[in-house]
C-alpha cells in the first residue's frame, strides 16, 4: 500500500487540489438537487405545488412516489459521466 | 394441475437454478469469496446489488405499507432509493479505490485504530443481524402460504438453500445467483402489476396506470380517495402524519441505505473506480423498475380489496358472507384465512361483512343507523398484500406460482448478502484482523464458512421469534447503519477527523440510537419494557424509526469536537486520505 500512495501524496499539488475542489463542487450541486426533489418537492414544498394537477392528485405526490426516483437516477448517471470526464481532464483516471 | 403443484414447480425450478449457478461459480480464494475476484461487470454488479438490496421488505411489505397508509409512506420509496445517490457520490468510488474487502477494514486503516475497527465490526454485525430477521420472517410467510408448510419448516428449507450457495460460493456464487434472483423477482413483481393495471386503467405500464383514469372515466387516485374517505379512512393522497417526522424518517432511510455494509461491499467487486460510479447507477435502474411499480401495486390493490367488500359501492350493502364463501372471486380470502394472516367476523350477525374505519365519528354515526357492530374485516396482515394480489385480481395460476418464487428470491438474495457481510466481518476483521493475524488463506476461507453457518443458525432462530413487522424490523437496522457506519465512512473520506474522534462519534451515534429505539420498542425488543411508544414519542414528533438521522448528527458532532481537542492524524494517514480521493492506482491496490 505505502509505495503506491507516496507518489500521489507528492504530486498532490495545485492540480490535485483543483481536482478535489471541482469534485466537491459537483457533489454539492448534485446533493442540492437530490434534497430539493425529495425533501423539497416531495414533502416540504408540496403545499406550494398543490395547484399543479397530475392524474387525480398533485405534482408533490408524483415527486414523492415517482419523480424523485427518476431524478436520483439522472443524478447518479450525470455524476458518473462528469467525474469520469474530470478524471481524464486532470490525468488521474485509471490506465 | 392444481395451484400447489404449480407453486412447487416454480419455486423448485428457481431453487435448482440458484444451486446450479452456485456450483458453477464456486469460490476458490479469499478474493473470490469476499469480492468475487473483482471481475464483475458494472451492469451485472448493478443487477446483483439490486437483488441484494431489494429484500422481503421491498418485495413483500412495501406495497402493503403504501396501500394502507397512502402518501405518508412515500418515505419508503424516496428513502430506499435516495440512499443510492449518497452511495454513488460520497462512498462507493473512494471505498473501491481503497481496495480492501470489508467496510470495517477501511475504518480500521483510515482511523489507524484496532478499536475503531472493532466498534465498526460490532455496529455492522448488529445492523446486519437486525436486518436479516426481516428476511427470515419474509421467507416464513412466503413458504407458509405457497408450499402449505408451517412457518418453522418453511424457514428451515430457506435456510438450507441459502447455506448451500452462500457458504460454498461466497461473494462470487452469491453475485451470480443474485443476478438470477433479480430476474425472477422483477418478473414476479411486474407481471401481476401489468395485468392489474390493464384491468383497472387499460394502461399496460403500472407506473403510468397509477396516474391514469379508471374504466369509469375518473382518475384512479381520485376514485381511491373517494372510496376510502367514504369508509372513514384517511384520504389516500393527503398527508396525515407529521412533516418533521416524515423528513427525518426519509433521511434516516437514505443514510441508512448508504451505510448498510452488505450494499457497500458490492462496490468492492467491480474492476475499476469508474465502474463503481456506473455500477451505483445501474443498481438504481434495476431497483427503480420495482420501486416505480410498487406505489401502483399498493394503490390498485387497496382499490380492488375495498371494491370486493363493497361490490355495489360504499353507500350500498356490504358483501354477504354467502358471496365470500361461494363466489370464486373471493377464494383468496379463504386461502389466506388458513394462514392466520387474514380474518373476518360477522359481529352483528346480519350475514354481511362491513369493512370500515370504526374509529371515525362519522362512520360510528352510520354504523349506529345501520346496526353495524364495528369493523368486521378484523384481521389483515399488510405483508400478504403483494403475495395475495394476483389472487385478489383473479390472475392465472402460473402468475401466483411466479410471485411465490419472486418473494422467496427477494428474501433469500438479501439474506445471502447479509450473511456474507456478517461472515466477512467475523473471519476477516475479527479473526484475521485481531485474534489470529497469521491465519492462512485456506484457514480464513474455512473460518468465513463456519462464521456464515453460525450466522444462518442465529438468523433462523431470530426469524422464528421476530420482533414486529418485517419492514419495521428492517427500519431499525437502518437507524443503526445511519447513526454509526455512514457518518464515520464519510468523515474518513471527506475530513481529517482522527481516531479518537471517530470512535467517540460512532459510539455516541450508536448508543443514543439504540437507547432511543429500546425506549420505544422495548429493551432488547422484549415486549412491555418500553417507557414510550411511537404514538407519543419522547422527542416531540420523532418516532424511534426516524431517529437514525439524529443519531448521525450526534455522531458527526461528537467526532468533530473530540477530534479537534486531540492530536491530528499522522502523515501516512493523510497520504491514505489523499490517495482514496483520486482514482489512479486502483488496480495496483487490489494486487496485495
Amino acid at each position: 500500500m505505502a509505495d503506491q500512495t507516496s507518489h500521489s501524496a507528492n504530486t498532490l499539488s495545485e492540480s490535485g487540489k483543483a481536482y478535489w475542489k471541482a469534485n466537491l463542487r459537483i457533489i454539492i450541486i448534485s446533493l442540492i438537487i437530490w434534497a430539493l426533489v425529495s425533501f423539497g418537492f416531495g414533502i416540504l414544498l408540496r403545499p406550494l405545488l398543490s395547484g399543479i394537477p397530475v392524474g387525480g392528485t398533485d405534482l408533490g405526490f408524483w415527486f414523492a412516489q415517482q419523480g424523485s426516483i427518476l431524478v436520483f437516477l439522472a443524478l447518479i448517471f450525470f455524476y458518473a459521466w462528469r467525474m469520469n470526464k474530470l478524471d481524464h481532464e486532470f490525468g488521474v483516471d485509471e490506465e | 394441475m392444481d395451484q400447489f403443484t404449480i407453486n412447487l414447480l416454480f419455486v423448485g425450478a428457481s431453487f435448482a437454478l440458484y444451486i446450479g449457478i452456485a456450483i458453477w461459480a464456486r469460490a476458490g480464494s479469499t478474493s473470490e469469496f469476499y469480492a468475487a475476484g473483482r471481475g464483475v461487470h458494472p451492469v451485472t454488479n448493478g443487477m446483483a446489488t439490486a437483488a441484494d438490496w431489494m429484500s422481503a421488505a421491498s418485495f413483500i411489505s412495501m406495497a402493503g405499507l403504501i396501500a394502507f397508509v397512502g402518501y405518508d409512506n412515500s418515505t419508503y420509496l424516496m428513502g430506499w432509493t435516495g440512499g443510492f445517490v449518497l452511495l454513488a457520490l460520497l462512498l462507493a468510488p473512494y471505498l473501491r479505490k481503497f481496495g480492501k474487502y470489508t467496510v470495517s477494514e477501511f475504518i480500521g486503516d483510515r482511523f489507524y485504530s484496532p478499536t475503531a475497527r472493532l466498534v465498526a465490526v460490532i455496529c455492522l454485525i448488529i445492523a446486519s443481524t437486525t436486518y436479516v430477521i426481516g428476511q427470515m420472517t419474509g421467507v416464513g410467510v412466503a413458504f407458509g402460504r405457497f408450499l402449505e408448510v408451517d412457518n418453522t419448516t418453511g424457514l428451515l428449507i430457506g435456510a438450507v438453500v441459502v447455506f448451500a450457495y452462500a457458504v460454498f460460493g461466497g461473494m462470487k456464487g452469491v453475485t451470480y445467483t443474485q443476478v438470477a434472483q433479480y430476474c425472477v423477482l422483477i418478473l414476479a413483481y411486474t407481471i401481476p402489476a401489468i395485468f392489474i393495471s390493464l384491468q383497472l386503467t387499460g394502461n399496460p405500464i403500472p407506473a403510468l396506470g397509477l396516474f391514469s383514469d379508471t374504466q369509469n372515466g375518473e382518475p384512479l387516485l381520485a376514485t381511491l380517495d373517494q372510496i376510502v374517505t367514504d369508509l372513514g379512512f384517511n384520504e389516500y393522497t393527503a398527508q396525515n402524519g407529521d412533516t418533521i417526522n416524515m423528513v427525518l424518517f426519509t433521511l434516516s432511510l437514505m443514510i441508512g441505505t448508504a451505510g448498510l455494509p452488505h450494499v457497500i461491499m458490492r462496490f468492492f467487486t467491480v474492476p475499476r473506480v469508474a465502474d463503481a460510479r456506473w455500477s451505483a447507477g445501474w443498481a438504481l435502474v434495476f431497483i427503480a423498475l420495482l420501486y416505480l411499480t410498487a406505489p401502483a401495486v399498493g394503490a390498485m390493490a387497496r382499490l380492488n380489496i375495498t371494491d370486493q367488500f363493497w361490490p355495489q359501492g360504499t353507500e350500498e350493502q356490504a358483501v354477504s358472507l354467502e358471496t365470500i364463501e361461494n363466489d370464486p372471486a373471493y377464494d383468496w380470502m379463504a386461502t389466506w384465512q388458513q394462514t392466520g394472516l387474514l380474518g373476518w367476523e360477522d359481529k352483528n350477525g346480519d350475514g354481511r361483512i362491513q369493512y370500515y374505519n370504526d374509529a371515525d365519528p362519522d362512520m360510528q354515526a352510520r354504523a349506529e343507523e345501520e346496526g353495524w357492530a364495528g369493523n368486521e374485516f378484523t384481521n389483515f396482515n399488510q405483508d400478504i398484500l403483494v403475495l395475495a394480489n394476483p389472487e385478489i385480481a383473479n390472475l392465472p395460476s402460473w402468475v401466483i406460482g411466479l410471485v411465490a418464487a419472486g418473494g422467496l428470491a427477494a428474501a433469500l438474495s438479501t439474506a445471502a448478502g447479509l450473511l456474507l457481510a456478517i461472515s466477512s466481518a467475523v473471519s476477516h476483521d475479527l479473526m484475521k484482523g485481531q485474534l489470529t493475524p497469521n491465519i492462512s488463506e485456506k484457514g480464513e476461507l474455512m473460518s468465513a464458512r463456519v462464521a456464515m453457518a453460525i450466522a444462518i443458525c442465529v438468523a433462523t432462530y431470530l426469524g422464528l421469534n421476530p420482533p414486529g413487522f418485517a419492514a419495521q424490523t428492517v427500519a431499525l437496522a437502518f437507524g443503526l447503519a445511519a447513526s454509526s457506519i455512514f457518518p464515520v465512512l464519510m468523515m474518513g473520506i471527506f475530513t481529517k477527523v482522527n481516531s479518537k474522534g471517530a470512535v467517540a462519534g460512532m459510539l455516541a451515534g450508536l448508543l443514543t440510537t439504540l437507547l432511543y429505539i429500546f425506549m420505544h420498542k422495548g429493551w432488547f425488543f422484549i415486549p412491555d419494557t418500553n417507557q414510550f411508544t411511537d404514538a407519543a414519542p419522547l422527542l416531540g414528533p420523532i418516532k424511534s424509526t426516524s431517529f437514525g438521522a439524529i443519531g448521525a448528527i450526534i455522531n458527526f458532532t461528537v467526532a468533530f469536537i473530540v477530534s479537534s481537542m486531540t492530536a491530528p492524524i499522522p502523515q501516512e494517514i493523510e497520504d491514505l486520505v489523499e490517495s482514496v480521493r483520486v482514482p489512479r492506482g486502483a488496480g495496483a491496490a487490489t494486487d496485495h
